[in-house]
Formats: structure tokens, sequence, C-alpha cells
């Protein structure tokens, strides 16, 4: 079976015809041709397929495409500029010997932006956290880390949001 | 993977009804972290998915504030339930076991109801839900049933749901005043693996703060299904709660266990490390519900 599906590729609209059983990963390097995006494992084990899907990090080789419908997106290949520049975090890890081989990258920066995206003012332990999906076997992780570390922001001015307060009462 | 057919159902019933329909041919998938990695490897070959992740639903913690229940949606992420600050406050014992699965991209998309029906040993969405008394609410033709989750593990890979039934929601009953508990995941590191041992404790304190009027030790693959060591509970119940009655506890549930050799660890080591984290677990329940009384 296959099904039509809209989304958003990196910040651009789409549709396309996608088979019921393609894992995202499948479809954005066979059938888009993006091939920033890994194959590892393909079992939810190493991250070097993780993209970016409506904010949040996952694996895609254990996402299906159709799921993809009305969300938005977003692969390595979206994260330079227009004129391809890099994203800071991308310069970051050039920067900060965070790439060797450069198989895990492409997972470990998308895994870095949702968390910074979510939290600018990631701690350390955050971070660890956050790439604790992502296996690398050249860096031995400290540069990725402070590769992460210097980019993350201070912390937003303003008290943080306490909406769970009103969950509780 | 084998070509299959991606069902979307809007409800339960329609759920149901295409479950159904296909007389065990198609399978349910919410977040699909466990069904799409045996479907990879060819351990499961459905003709249909039925996917629960577009049913309306619970999509997070909720506390009534009448009756003190908690209400948690099968269908909710373990990330959902990681960053709710209802369950960071008021539960700990089931923020420890959550936000230690798998990795960030796992938590993401992989839901606690999957976690509970995948029924392994070493679930560990399982052990502090058991461990708050949680029970199952389960959804079917027939309408709906509610049974005690510590009764809803059946064996390894085996849970108490018949045919096209669908786990819909877990209910913990209001804690007691002073109610502290912890979990912690046994292995070689904190993320990605499936513990050697899982191990959650819940007491609740009498007034005086020292004597225990409830305790729930569970643990997780230290037999074919996570349990509740229902000795060490008893044995704790009514005594003062110090290093030396938990030593105690840990040595009894220890004795519960029905540990077995296996990749992850031999026997003898599990069994000495239940009687190690029963202990701990429990020091860090009493102080959390020291805390809670403040
Ligand atoms: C890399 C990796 C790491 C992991 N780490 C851990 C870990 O640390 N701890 C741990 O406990 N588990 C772990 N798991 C196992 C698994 O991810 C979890 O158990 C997860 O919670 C399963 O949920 P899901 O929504 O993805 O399940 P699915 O794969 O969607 O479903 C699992 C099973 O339950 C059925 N099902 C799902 N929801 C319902 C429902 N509401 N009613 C009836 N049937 C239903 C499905 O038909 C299927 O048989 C890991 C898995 C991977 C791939
Ligand atoms: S390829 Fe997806 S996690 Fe390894
Ligand atoms: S740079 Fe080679 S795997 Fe990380």
């Amino acid at each position: 079976m296959s099904k039509e599906i809209t989304f958003t590729f990196n910040g651009n609209r789409m549709t396309a015809r996608v088979e019921d059983h393609w894992t995202l990963l499948h479809f954005i390097r066979e059938e888009l041709g993006y091939t920033g995006t890994k194959e590892g494992c393909g079992s939810g084990e190493c991250g070097a397929c993780t993209v970016i899907v409506d904010g949040a990090a996952v694996n895609s080789c254990l996402y299906l495409t159709v799921e993809l419908d009305g969300r938005s997106l977003m692969t390595i290949e979206g994260l330079a500029a227009a004129d391809g520049s890099l994203h800071p975090l991308q310069k970051a890890f050039v920067e900060h010997g965070g790439i060797q081989c450069g198989f895990c990258s492409p997972g470990m920066i998308l895994s870095a932006k949702a968390l910074l995206d979510e939290n600018p003012a990631a701690s350390d332990e955050d971070i660890r956290t956050a790439i604790a999906g992502n296996l690398c076997r050249c860096t031995g992780y400290i540069q990725i880390i402070d590769s992460i570390k210097s980019v993350r922001g201070e912390a937003p001015e303003g008290p943080r949001v306490v909406a769970w307060r009103d969950e509780e009462r | 993977m084998r070509n299959f057919t991606y069902l979307v159902p809007r409800s339960l019933n329609e759920a149901i009804s295409m479950h159904e329909s296909r007389r065990g041919r198609a399978k349910y998938i919410a977040g699909g972290t466990d069904v799409l990695v045996k479907m990879k490897e060819g351990k499961l070959a459905p003709d249909g998915l039925i996917s629960l992740r577009h049913i309306i639903g619970q999509d997070r913690p909720f506390l009534n504030t009448e009756t003190g229940e908690l209400y948690i949606g099968a269908f909710m992420t373990h990330r959902s339930i990681e960053r709710s600050p209802l369950v960071q406050h008021r539960y700990p014992v089931l923020h420890d076991a959550v936000k230690n699965i798998g990795s960030v991209q796992i938590r993401n998309v992989a839901t606690i109801g999957g976690n509970l029906v995948n029924a392994v040993p070493s679930a560990d969405g399982a052990i502090p839900l058991i461990a708050l008394d949680g029970k199952a609410h389960i959804y079917g033709a027939k309408g709906y049933r509610l049974i005690d989750l510590a009764r809803f593990f059946l064996g390894p890979g085996q849970c108490d749901l018949q045919g096209a039934e669908i786990l819909t929601e877990i209910i913990i009953p209001p804690l007691s005043p002073r109610t502290g508990g912890a979990y912690v995941k046994h292995g070689r590191r904190e993320a990605m693996e499936l513990p050697m041992l899982g191990v959650g404790v819940l007491l609740s304190l009498e007034a005086d703060l020292t004597t225990c009027a409830k305790a729930r030790v569970c643990l997780g693959v230290a037999a074919p299904t996570p349990f509740r060591a229902r000795e060490a509970e008893a044995y704790l119940t009514g005594r003062p709660v110090t290093e030396e009655t938990l030593s105690e506890a840990g040595r009894i549930a220890a004795g519960e266990s029905r540990v077995r050799d296996s990749i992850r660890g031999v026997a003898w080591y599990r069994r000495e490390m239940v009687g190690v984290l029963v202990k701990r677990m429990g020091m860090l329940a009493l102080e959390r519900a020291k805390k809670r009384n403040e």
C-alpha cells in the first residue's frame, strides 16, 4: 500500500507518495536522495540516522515515513545557510575536533541541535544525556561535548516556565 | 522490511474492529521501537500495522485533585512522562525509570503502553508502576476492564491482553502521605542498555517519619516477569526504616528472586545486587519521603 503525505522538509513544503513500509531513513536516502543521514545499526542503537521531526530527535531507521504526514522534518542538509555558510554547531564541531571520520556527525549534530533549540542553556549533564544514543567510534566524545558546550547560550533572561504548577493544583 | 498496510484508526472502537476483521494478521503499533525492530529482524511479519498514535487519549499525566488518582495515557511517550513536572515532583520512582529508557531518540517515540505490553522481564516502565500500585485500564470489544498491574504480567513477553484488547491507561491510586520512592536500573552503563536488574522501592512513613507504614519492593529481571518481593515488603511494614532493616529487606528480596545466569550477568551476582540495591533505593526512598513531608 502507498499513501500521499504532506510535510515540511528542511523548511520546504513537500507532498510525496510513499509506501507504508518505508522507514524514514530509506525515504530520505533512497527516495529523496539526501545521504547526510547515515545508517549504522538499523535498530535504534547507534544514532547515526538521527533526524529532527517536529523539534524532537528521532531514529529515522525506526520511524515510518507515513507518520511524517503533517509534520516537519529536518536533516543535516537543512542546517547550513542558503549561501553555504555553516551552522554554529557545525562550525564548532570542525573547530573543536568533534569530527573525525564524520559518520556519526550528522546524528550527533542534530541531537545537539534538538537539545539546544529547546534548552539553549543546557548543562553538561543535559548534553551528555542528549547524545547518549549517538555512538562515535573515533573521537572519544570529549571533543564532541566540548563542541556543543562552545555554542550553548547563556541562560535566557527572566523566569523559566513554571506551567507545572497548574498541573499539580 | 516486508510490505504491509499501515492503518490509522481515530478511535479505540475503530482500532478494535480493524484488528478483529484481520483475525490475528495485524498488529498494533505505538512508538514502534519494539515492533519495527522485530519486523526488521524477521521475527514478526504482520500483514497490517494498526497505529495507536492517532487515537485521542490522555496526552500528559493528569492528577485528579478530587480523588488523588494519577492518570497516565498508554500512548504517552517516555519523554512526555519524563518531562512532566508532576511526575518529577510527586512520582520520582517513575521519573527515575523513564528518564533512563533507551536514548532521547527512543524516548521521543516509545510509549509506556508499548513498554508494558511487551512484558519483558526488564521493562523499566513496569517496576515503578507496580510499586505505585498502578492499575491497567484495558478496552476491548466487550468494554472496559481494570486489573492490577502486578497481575498483568504472565510470563516473558506475555501479558494479560486478549485478542484485540488495547491498554488505554494506567491509573495510580492516591499516594499515602509521607511517601517516597526510587528506582535504579543496574547495568554496565545507564543509557541504551537492557538492565541486568531493575529495582524500585516505595516507602510510606508513619507520622514519626521513621516507622514504615507501607512498603513496595519491586524487581525487574529477577524473575520471568516484573514482580513484588512481598516477603521483604511484609518484613519492613511496621518496622523502623533504617540501614539495618533495609539490609535485611534486601536479603529477603534476594531470596525471593528467581534470577538466572544470562549474558548480562550471572545469577549469584544478580542476587547479591538485589540486596545491595534494595537497601540503596530504600535509603533514597526514605530521604525523599522525609523531604516530601517538609
Ligand atoms: C535502542 C533501544 C533501546 C531500548 N531501551 C530500553 C530500555 O532501556 N528499557 C526498556 O524497558 N525498554 C527499552 N527498549 C524497548 C522498547 O523501546 C520499549 O519497551 C518501548 O517502551 C516500547 O514502546 P513502543 O511504543 O515503541 O512499542 P511498540 O513497538 O509500538 O509496541 C510494542 C508491543 O506492544 C503492543 N502495543 C503497544 N501499545 C499497545 C497498547 N496500548 N495496547 C495494546 N498493545 C499495544 C504492540 O502491538 C507490540 O506488540 C529499547 C528499545 C530500543 C530499540
Ligand atoms: S541506524 Fe538508526 S540508530 Fe543506528
Ligand atoms: S567521528 Fe567517526 S564515528 Fe564519530
